[in-house]
C-alpha cells in the first residue's frame, strides 16, 4: 500500500443555501498526479479552497501526510442536510489559515493568475521562500542572515532555470506573456518547497501547443521534486495525458473516480458533461 | 564595475555631499537661521513620512494613526528629559508633577555632562519609540483585522482618543494636562537631526529590502496570494504596524525637540493628513520620494512661499490677497493637482539609485529601434 | 430622572444633527465605496456661510443662500476631485478626499483669518427658549429631531419611489452593471453629493445656532462622529445612519451629564472600534465577501 498524502473525508462546504461541495471523499497517494474535473460550477475550486484553508468546511476533515490538519463538525446549520450521519465523527474544530497549510507542505496556483504585480519575476519566486526562512525581523533587517539569503537566491535561480524563466528574471512579472505567467506561478509554488502541489486550471487560456508543453512540464517537475500533484483542469488532453487517477464532481457531488480510461467510458460522466436529454 | 556597485557608490556619494552641506550650514549659520530651521523640521517630517510610507506604501495598510504615535513619542521625550529643578515651574498646576527624575541628568552623573545629556536624550527618544510600538501592538490586535477604509477610520479614531487622554486633568501630574511641557533639552544644530533621522531611515530601508520587506510588498500587491504562499498575514501586518509606529514615536520625540514646547493640539488628524500628502507627493512606495517631498514641502511652506502670507511675493505687492493663510491655500492647491494629475508623485516607486538606470535603458531602446 | 432629562433632550437634538450629516457619508459610501473625508468640512463651510450671510442679508434670503452655496460646493468637489479618479484605486480617491479636506480648511483659514466667526443669533425663532417637561431649552432642540425625521422620510420616499432614486439604488447595488444598463452614473453620483450637502447644510444651520462660533476645525469632530454613526448603523443604509446618529448623540450627552466631558469624544471612537471588531457590517449593513 502506498503512502497517503492527502485525504479528504466527508467534506461539505455550504454557503447559505448553496452546497458547493457535498460530502466529498478523496485520497491521493504519494507521487500520484490526480485530477479533479467537472463542469463549471461543480465545486472544484471550492474543494481546493477547503483543502488549503481558505474556507473552513461546514463539515468533514482533511488529512495531510497522515495528520489531521482541518476538521469541523456539523453544528446547527448542517443538521438538516446530514441529520445524524456524521454525529460524533468530528468533535474538534481545526481551522488553520492558508499560510499554515502552506508551511505544512502544500502550495497552490490560482485559476485567475495572482502574481505580485509590482515585483520582478525573480522576487515573485524569492518571496515564496519567505515562509521557509528562519530569520526574524531583526536578523533579517541587519543582514545577520546573509548565508540563508544567499542560499535562497541560489535556489530561486535554479528554479527559474528549471522552468525556463531565468533569462527574464528581472522583468516585471506582469509583463510576461500569459503562458509564462502560469509557469511563473508554478515556480513560485515550488519555491515554498511543497510535498503536494495544487494546480487550479494551469492550462486555462493556453493554446494546444502550450498545453502539450505544460503536460510534459508537470510530469517533469513531479519527478524532479518528488511531488504529488492535485490539479483542476478543463483541457481533457492534459487531464487524460498525465493523470494517474481522476475524480469527477458534479453539483458538488462526487460522481465518478478511476483511471483516465475508466472515466472516459463512464456514462454518468458523459451525461454530466453533455447533459441528459429530457425525453431519454 | 557592476551596476549594483555603481549604484551603491552613487548613493553613498549623494548622501555624503548632503551631510557635508548640512555640517557647513551648521558651522556658518546661527541655529535660529531659517535654513537651519527648515533642515530640522524637514528631517523630522522625512522620518515620519518614511515610517508612514512603510505602512501605507509598502505594506498597503491605509492607517491614519501617525499623529497619535507621534504624540506619544513627543510626550515621552518631554516628560523624561525636563530637568528636575525646572519641573516645579513647568508642572505648576500639578505640584511639580509625579515624575522627579530626568534621563539626561541621570546619565550625566555617570558619563559626564555632554555625553550624558546626549545619551539621556537619545534614551528618551527610544523610550518614546518603544511606548508607541507597544501601543501599536495593543491597538493592532483588534484594528488590523479591518479592511482598507475601516482601518483608516479606526486608526484615526485611536489617535483622537489618545489626544483626549493626554489632555485629561487626572493624568496631569505626568502629562501636565492641557498645559505646555517645556524647558527640556534639545539639539540646536541641524546635523544631529540629520544623522539621527538618517540612521533611522537607513534601518527602514534595510528592512524594506530584507525578506520581511519583500513579504510586506507581497501583502500589498495581493493579500490572498501572499497568504497562500505561506506569509502569515496577521503577524506581518502587525510587524509593519509596530515598526512604523516605533519610528513615528521617535519622529514625534524629535518633533518635540524641534518645537521647543509640547502640547496635544498640534498632533491632530491634520498632521497625519499633512504627512500622508507628503508621502503622496513623493510617490507612494518610494523612500527617496518621501524625503524629497518632505524637504520640498517644508521648504515651500516655511520659506519659499512665506511672501504669500506677508503681502509681497516675487516682487508683487498685494497685501489684500497675500495675507495670512494664502501660502497654505496655494500649497494645498498644488497638492490637489499632484493628487489628481500626477498620481505617481515625484518618484513613483523609484529610489535614488534607480536614477542611474534611466539613461542606459533609453539607449537600449534606441538601439532596438535602429 | 429629572437630572438626566435635559441631557436626553439635548442628546436627541444632537443626534438629529449628526443624522443629517451621517446620511451624506452613507449615501456616498453606498455608491462610491468612498469615505468622503471632506464632508465634515462642507458642513463647516455651511456654518461659515450662514454666519456671513445672516449678518449681511435678511433671513429669508440668507438661509436659502446657505443651502445653495453648500450644494454647489458638494457638487463641485465631486466633479473636480473624485470624478477624474473613477477608475483609480480606492486609496487614491481616499487620498484625494483628504486633500480636499485639507484645501477647504486652509481656504477657510485664509478667508476667516483663522479667527473663529461668532454666531450671533442667526435664526431668532429657533433660538427662543421654550419649556418642555418643566425644562427650559432652546426651540432648536425640539425642531431638530422633527425636521430630521421629516427630511429622512422625504429622502426615503425619493429613493424608493422616484426614477433617480431607483437609479441610486441600482448604482449602490452594482456600480458597473448599473452603468451597462444605461444609468447615467455621473448624474446619479452628483445627485448623491447634492442631497448629502443639502442635508449637511440643514444640519449645520441647526448645529451652529447652539454654538458661540464657527472655527475652521468645527467640522472635523461632528464630521467624524457622523461617520461613526453611519458605520455603527451599517454604512450604506439610511435608516442605519439615522438610528446610529441618535444613539451616539444620546450616549454622548449622557456621558457629559455624568461628568466625563473629556471622554465624550473618545467614547464615540471606542464605540466605532468595538462595532468594527464585533460586527463590521453595523446594525443594518449587508455583508460583502471576497472571492478567491
Amino acid at each position: 500500500m502506498s503512502e497517503n498524502v492527502l485525504k479528504i473525508e466527508n467534506a461539505t462546504m455550504q454557503f447559505g443555501g448553496v452546497v458547493a461541495v457535498d460530502n466529498l471523499n478523496l485520497e491521493i497517494n504519494r507521487g500520484e498526479i490526480v485530477a479533479l474535473i467537472g463542469p463549471n460550477g461543480a465545486g472544484k475550486t471550492t474543494a481546493f479552497n477547503v483543502v488549503t484553508g481558505v474556507y473552513q468546511p461546514t463539515n468533514g476533515a482533511v488529512w495531510f501526510q497522515g495528520e489531521k490538519i482541518i476538521e469541523n463538525h456539523p453544528q446547527g446549520k448542517m443538521k438538516k442536510l446530514y441529520k445524524g450521519q456524521h454525529d460524533g465523527e468530528y468533535t474538534h474544530v481545526l481551522a488553520p489559515t492558508p499560510d499554515k497549510v502552506t508551511k505544512l507542505g502544500m502550495a497552490r496556483t490560482f485559476q485567475n493568475i495572482r502574481l505580485w504585480k509590482s515585483q520582478t519575476v525573480f522576487d515573485n519566486v524569492l518571496i515564496a521562500k519567505h515562509c521557509r526562512s528562519t530569520s526574524n525581523v531583526f536578523s533579517a533587517t541587519f543582514r545577520l542572515n546573509r548565508k540563508e539569503e544567499a542560499a535562497q537566491r541560489e535556489h530561486v535561480a535554479e528554479l527559474l532555470n528549471t522552468v525556463g524563466l531565468y533569462d527574464v528574471k528581472d522583468e516585471l512579472a506582469t509583463s510576461l506573456p500569459y503562458g509564462k505567467q502560469r509557469r511563473l506561478e508554478i515556480a513560485r509554488a515550488l519555491a515554498a518547497e511543497p510535498k503536494l502541489l495544487l494546480l487550479d486550471e494551469p492550462a486555462a487560456g493556453m493554446n494546444p501547443q502550450e498545453t502539450d508543453e505544460l503536460t510534459a512540464f508537470i510530469g517533469e517537475i513531479r519527478d524532479k521534486f518528488d511531488l504529488t500533484v492535485f490539479l483542476i483542469e478543463h483541457h481533457m488532453n492534459l487531464v487524460m495525458g498525465i493523470s494517474d487517477r481522476i475524480y469527477v464532481l458534479d453539483f458538488g457531488k462526487l460522481i465518478a473516480e478511476g483511471t483516465p480510461a475508466e472515466i472516459q467510458n463512464n456514462q454518468r460522466v458523459i451525461d454530466a458533461y453533455l447533459g441528459v436529454a429530457d425525453d431519454a | 564595475m557592476t551596476s549594483s556597485k555603481k549604484k551603491t557608490i552613487f548613493t553613498a556619494a549623494v548622501l555624503a555631499v548632503l551631510l557635508a552641506v548640512c555640517v557647513v550650514v551648521d558651522m556658518t549659520l546661527p541655529s535660529y537661521h531659517i535654513v537651519v530651521v527648515v533642515i530640522k523640521k524637514a528631517t523630522v517630517y522625512s522620518l515620519v513620512a518614511v515610517s508612514m510610507n512603510l505602512l501605507n506604501g509598502f505594506t498597503g495598510l491605509f492607517s491614519l494613526g501617525q499623529a497619535g504615535f507621534m504624540l506619544l513619542g513627543a510626550y515621552a521625550y518631554g516628560v523624561l528629559t525636563i530637568p528636575v529643578d525646572k519641573r516645579a515651574s513647568v508642572y505648576q498646576y500639578f505640584d511639580g508633577g509625579a515624575i522627579q527624575f530626568s534621563l539626561p541628568e541621570i546619565f550625566s552623573g555617570a558619563l559626564g555632562d555632554t555625553v550624558g545629556t546626549v545619551v539621556g536624550m537619545l534614551a528618551a527618544l527610544l523610550v518614546g519609540g518603544i511606548l508607541a510600538a507597544l501601543l501599536a501592538y495593543l491597538i493592532g490586535l483588534p484594528v488590523l483585522r479591518l479592511k482598507s477604509d475601516y482601518l483608516a477610520i479606526a486608526t484615526l479614531g485611536f489617535a483622537e482618543i489618545l489626544r483626549a487622554f493626554f489632555q485629561w486633568n487626572t493624568l496631569g501630574p505626568i502629562t501636565n494636562g492641557s498645559n505646555l511641557l517645556k524647558s527640556y533639552p534639545a539639539f540646536s544644530h541641524a546635523t544631529p537631526y540629520v544623522i539621527l533621522a538618517g540612521l533611522m531611515i537607513a534601518v527602514i530601508v534595510l528592512l524594506i529590502n530584507s525578506t520581511y520587506g519583500r513579504a510586506f510588498k507581497a501583502i500589498r500587491d495581493d493579500e490572498v496570494a501572499a497568504e497562500a504562499m505561506g506569509i502569515n498575514l496577521a503577524h506581518h501586518k502587525r510587524l509593519a504596524f509596530i515598526i512604523s509606529s516605533f519610528f513615528a514615536g521617535i519622529g514625534g520625540g524629535m518633533m518635540a525637540m524641534y518645537m521647543g514646547t509640547i502640547a496635544a493640539a498640534p498632533f491632530k488628524s491634520t498632521l497625519t493628513y499633512e504627512i500622508l500628502l507628503i508621502v503622496v507627493i513623493g510617490g507612494i512606495g518610494s523612500i527617496t520620494g518621501s524625503i524629497l517631498a518632505s524637504f520640498l514641502y517644508i521648504f515651500s511652506s516655511e520659506w519659499l512661499l512665506r511672501g504669500l502670507d506677508a503681502g509681497k511675493f516675487l516682487g508683487i505687492s498685494a497685501p489684500s490677497v497675500f495675507k495670512n493663510g494664502f501660502r497654505m491655500v496655494v500649497l494645498s492647491v498644488i497638492i490637489m493637482i499632484i493628487v489628481l494629475f500626477f498620481r505617481r508623485g515625484l518618484m513613483g516607486d523609484k529610489e535614488l539609485p534607480d536614477l542611474l538606470d534611466r539613461r542606459p535603458k533609453k539607449r537600449e531602446k534606441e538601439a532596438a529601434g535602429k | 430622572m429629572q437630572a438626566i432629562l435635559p441631557y436626553v433632550i439635548n442628546g436627541i437634538s444632537v443626534g438629529g444633527q449628526y443624522a443629517l450629516i451621517a446620511i451624506g457619508y452613507t449615501l456616498v459610501y453606498g455608491i462610491l465605496r468612498l469615505i468622503n473625508f471632506a464632508h465634515g468640512d462642507v458642513f463647516m463651510v455651511a456654518g461659515l456661510v450662514m454666519v456671513y450671510a445672516t449678518t449681511a442679508l435678511p433671513m429669508y434670503v440668507a438661509l436659502p443662500l446657505v443651502l445653495i452655496v453648500t450644494v454647489i460646493l458638494g457638487f463641485t468637489i465631486e466633479r473636480v476631485a473624485y470624478k477624474p479618479l473613477r477608475t483609480a484605486p480606492r486609496m487614491s480617491v481616499m487620498i484625494s478626499a483628504i486633500g480636499v479636506s485639507y484645501l477647504i480648511q486652509n481656504l477657510a483659514f485664509y478667508i476667516t483669518g483663522g479667527v473663529p466667526q461668532p454666531v450671533t443669533n442667526p435664526i431668532p425663532w429657533i433660538s427662543e427658549n421654550v419649556t418642555i417637561f418643566g425644562e427650559s431649552t432652546k426651540r432648536v432642540t425640539l425642531v431638530t429631531p422633527v425636521l430630521t425625521i421629516v427630511l429622512v422620510f422625504a429622502l426615503v420616499y425619493l429613493i424608493n419611489h422616484t426614477k433617480i432614486g431607483m437609479a441610486m439604488r441600482a448604482a449602490a447595488k452594482d456600480f458597473e452593471t448599473a452603468q451597462l444598463m444605461g444609468i447615467k452614473i455621473n448624474a446619479v453620483i452628483s445627485m448623491t453629493f447634492v442631497i448629502g450637502s443639502f442635508l449637511a447644510a440643514v444640519g449645520a444651520m441647526l448645529y451652529f445656532t447652539n454654538y458661540p462660533s464657527v472655527a475652521i476645525t468645527s467640522g472635523g469632530m461632528p464630521g467624524l462622529k457622523a461617520f461613526v454613526a453611519a458605520v455603527f448603523g451599517g454604512i450604506g443604509s439610511i435608516p442605519g445612519a439615522v438610528v446610529g446618529a441618535f444613539i451616539i448623540g444620546l450616549c454622548e450627552e449622557i456621558i457629559k451629564g455624568l461628568g466625563y466631558t473629556t471622554f465624550s469624544d473618545a467614547f464615540t471612537f471606542a464605540l466605532l472600534i468595538v462595532v468594527l471588531c464585533v460586527k463590521p457590517t453595523g446594525l443594518f449593513g449587508e455583508k460583502v465577501t471576497d472571492k478567491v
